[in-house]
């Protein structure tokens, strides 16, 4: 799994590709969440258009990385994601939990 | 649905077992995937078909054998013209199915696990579970083909 970061209009996007599963990539997330709040970053936008594999444990990162910055006060939300991601999460009520969007502008602009 | 590979009638076995380690997974993804190719299913029905066993081989190398590289995965796929069927096995030291948590319950919603079992049984027809009397937890799992498009073969 690669992340790649980059900042519009004040909201970190982490353009993340590969797989997130057990063992590969699902605590990357979580760490490059977890420092960017550290370094005072709380806009966070995961833009998943170019992830192919996601499990169960993938799916709980995702969460885990929701609930961490919510609880500091920050925002987590989703872009671009895949039919079967979004089956994923639709299925666990999940997407009632998260704010996804298919254009940027509109998610980077969703930011309070 | 009937392809080249099931044209026969008769059942086909593939059976294989494997030590407890998380690093196999990718590979025996590739392996449910390989015989649902071979089945002639499409994508979108292999694809979960994948995901069921995945999920279900990552819970019996982490919760049912607690990663011990020294206790085996039993993974096993009888193919019928009308199901495929397949059978997950650990060693460890079994399971109450009925003490799993609700994923969907609103308490539960935002804990970071314990989806992998919903999700096996979303998309497979029908899942059961049971302590075997020798030891271990077995998965069991069956998708019906006689309901589902496919590829078929040509002659």
């Amino acid at each position: 799994m690669k992340i790649e970061e980059r900042v519009v209009g004040g909201v970190t996007i982490l353009d993340i590709s590969g797989k997130i599963t057990i063992g590969e990539g699902s605590i990357e997330i979580k760490n490059k969440v977890r420092e960017l709040l550290a370094a005072g970053s709380k806009n966070i936008l995961l833009n998943l258009g170019n992830v192919g594999m996601v499990d169960s444990s993938g799916i709980g990162e995702l969460v885990s990385s929701f609930t961490t910055v919510t609880n500091a006060g920050g925002q987590l939300k989703l872009l671009n994601l895949t039919k079967k991601l979004k089956e994923l999460l639709a299925i666990t009520k999940l997407l009632t939990v998260f704010d996804s969007f298919t254009d940027e502008g509109e998610a980077v602009g969703s930011y309070s | 649905m009937v392809n080249k590979f099931l044209k026969n009638g008769l059942q086909k076995d593939f059976e294989i077992s494997f030590g407890s380690h998380i690093q196999y997974l990718d590979l025996i993804q590739e392996l449910a995937l390989s015989i649902t190719k071979l089945i002639g299913l499409e994508e979108d029905v292999s694809y979960w078909i994948g995901l069921s066993v995945r999920e279900s081989v990552t819970n019996a190398i982490r919760h049912g054998n607690q990663q011990d590289e020294t206790k085996k995965v039993g993974l096993r796929f009888k193919i019928s013209p009308d199901r495929l069927m397949i059978l997950v096995q650990d060693e460890g030291k079994g399971f109450d199915i009925s003490s799993l948590p609700d994923p969907l319950d609103q308490d539960n919603l935002l804990k970071p696990s314990g989806r992998g079992i919903f999700y096996v049984r979303t998309f497979m027809d029908d899942v059961r579970f049971r302590n075997r009397p020798d030891g271990g937890f077995e998965v069991r799992m069956e998708k019906r083909l006689d309901n589902l498009k496919g590829e078929k073969d040509e002659d």
